[in-house]
């Protein structure tokens, strides 16, 4: 049951709130046993929620996602629940405001089952960075193996339960899309600008976006409708329209991205094919070679001065007030921060430092805009461009912690381009490979969601 | 670039992160990796050009300066353990 033909059952009183998400519920405490979707499962606000839309409803409250069971990456904040961002630094923190995407949603009907297990502040591709005393996602397919990140409980959750349900991911190189490909479902990582960022515990400003991640390319279409819009809360918001226009006239094959494991490259492949669009092969040199290398100083860099905030005062963790403040907040950030976070904070402070802040952080912004002009110049031909989500099958968790610093990082090479540009990008299941999902990513021109969502359903319906 | 302990220490000190004896050792090898890594970028030629702060253009957003509701003390006190008289109680400055 889609989510439409799901709240039209709301709206008609043929499923009671209430009992639908005491199930749902029932079933997330259940599933998190084995496979850690959720850092915290918000049972009572979820009830109480359900209660009063249940009275709502009978009043004729007409809600586009009455009912809905939403879920929330731990890093979006939600009044009353514990909003940690998978950190230890942030443990015991109970945001006093919804970020604005989940007050959207809550003001159209949706009910918060909970927040979403995560790499640390969003730090990874695999979800397998989570904070100290945090868990690890498993993924759906194969336990043993990674739900990709890292918005991982987000993905693992959409993929695994038996309702109607929607989660709202987070992305800054990729976190919405991989997981999403790694999990079998839908993600879109919106335009720049297009949903609030208001309530998101930041990690990049200039890369972080909030999207959603469902079962379909649907649901996603719906929840963003209902997420996306202009909001004074957020300096970054944008006061422009997505654009109407779905047609796909022409599609651009990113000839690199095809350089990637062979079992992804053949299920791509044979997607294309089937789908019959008029395409041809476009060349992002710059973007596929140079990508990794500029996102991973941009990103650290903007995640050091945000994290700067987190030492021990006003919410999180804090300590008896001893020493002076130098000695307290490094103690505090010291046993606090997870291994990847304290990486990415050294790599970041490094990367502004004197003496190396033009060799380092401003010359990956200068490539930054040789990027953003590499695609601009390819949606003067093209509406949508195509690639592979991510290079691999979702990886074993031995296989991972094999890898080196880099090889780990390469894991975004697909999803940091469009990132860096802010452009929107959809990631759809293609088929598999093994008995494991292989997503296909779709990234159009700013404000051109509705091709995503075009091309997406295209993809859903010949599978 | 050389990446030593002494390198891994100042930027360790700025970011108030102390760091364990293997946690410097990991560091300093991790660090010559992504720095190897990062290098790959001066083969990009950037003359002339801008650097891009945003992914698209962003302008400053101004408002009336007119009280606006915000969160009571109460509230914003809320999440912190170290307080005293209605006010969020810091480490020793001086």
């Amino acid at each position: 049951m889609n989510i439409k033909e799901f709240t039209e059952k709301i709206r008609k009183g043929v499923i009671s709130v209430e009992e639908n998400t005491s199930s749902v519920l029932k079933e997330a405490e259940k599933i998190n046993k084995e496979y850690n979707y959720f850092n915290v499962i918000s049972k009572d606000l979820a009830l109480n929620q359900a209660r009063e839309l249940d009275k709502k409803l009978k009043n004729g409250f007409k809600g586009r996602l009455a009912g809905l069971p939403i879920s929330i990456k731990d890093s979006i904040c939600v009044k009353d629940v514990e909003s940690a961002a998978g950190s230890k630094i942030l443990k015991g923190y109970v945001p006093l405001f919804n970020a604005t995407a989940v007050q959207k949603a809550i003001d159209e009907g949706a009910i918060v089952i909970g927040k979403t297990s995560q790499d640390e502040f969003g730090f990874g591709g695999f979800s397998t960075n989570a904070g100290i005393g945090f868990k690890i996602p498993k993924n759906p397919f194969d336990k043993e193996r990674a739900t990709g990140g890292s918005s991982g409980g987000c993905a693992g959750f959409s993929s695994i339960t038996k309702y109607p349900h929607v989660s709202l991911g987070e992305s800054t190189g990729g976190s919405i899309v991989n997981p999403a490909a790694f999990c079998g479902v839908a993600g879109l990582s919106p335009t720049y600008g297009s949903v609030s960022r208001y309530g998101i515990i930041d990690y990049g400003n200039s890369l972080d976006k909030i999207g959603p991640i469902a079962k379909t390319v649907e649901d996603c279409e719906l929840v963003f409708d209902v997420i996306k819009g202009y909001d004074s809360k957020d300096s970054t918001s944008s006061k422009e329209d997505i654009k109407k226009d779905n047609k796909i006239r022409k599609v651009g094959i990113i000839r690199e991205s095809l350089n990637v494991d062979k079992e992804v490259k053949e299920v791509i492949e044979k997607t294309i094919n089937k789908l019959g669009f008029d395409y041809e092969y476009v060349s992002l040199p710059i973007s596929m070679k140079y990508g990794i290398q500029t996102y991973y100083l941009i990103a650290p860099t903007e995640a050091s001065t945000n994290l700067a905030k987190f030492c021990g005062m006003r919410y999180g963790a804090e300590e008896e007030l001893k020493g002076n403040f130098n000695e307290y907040f490094t103690r505090i950030r010291s046993n606090n921060f997870g291994k990847e976070a304290k990486r990415r904070i050294l790599i970041g402070t490094f990367a502004r430092m004197a003496g190396f802040r033009d060799a380092y952080y401003i010359k990956a912004l200068k490539v930054r805009t040789l990027i953003i002009e590499e695609y601009r110049k390819a949606f003067k031909k093209f509406d949508v461009l195509v690639s592979p989500t991510v290079p691999i099958l979702p990886p074993r968790f031995s296989e991972i912690n094999k890898l080196t610093i880099m090889q780990n990082y390469m894991i975004d090479i697909l999803t940091v381009g469009p990132n860096l540009a802010g452009l929107p990008h959809l990631s759809v299941n293609a088929g598999f490979s093994k008995k494991l999902p292989v997503g296909i990513m779709f990234t159009a021109n700013h404000f051109e969601e509705n091709k995503l969502f075009n091309i997406g359903k295209r993809v859903e319906s010949i599978n | 670039m050389k990446v030593d302990k002494e390198l891994i220490l100042k930027v360790a000190t700025n970011a108030r992160i102390n760091l364990k004896e293997e946690e410097i050792k990991e560091f300093i090898s991790q660090f010559k990796e992504i720095l190897d890594s990062f290098s790959k970028l001066n083969e990009v030629n950037t003359n002339n050009v801008k650097p891009s702060f945003h992914p698209i253009d962003i302008k400053n957003v101004l408002r009336e300066d007119v009280v606006k509701g915000c969160l009571s003390q109460e509230e914003a006190l809320s999440n912190a353990k170290n307080k005293k008289d209605g006010y969020f109680k810091g480490p020793k400055v001086i």
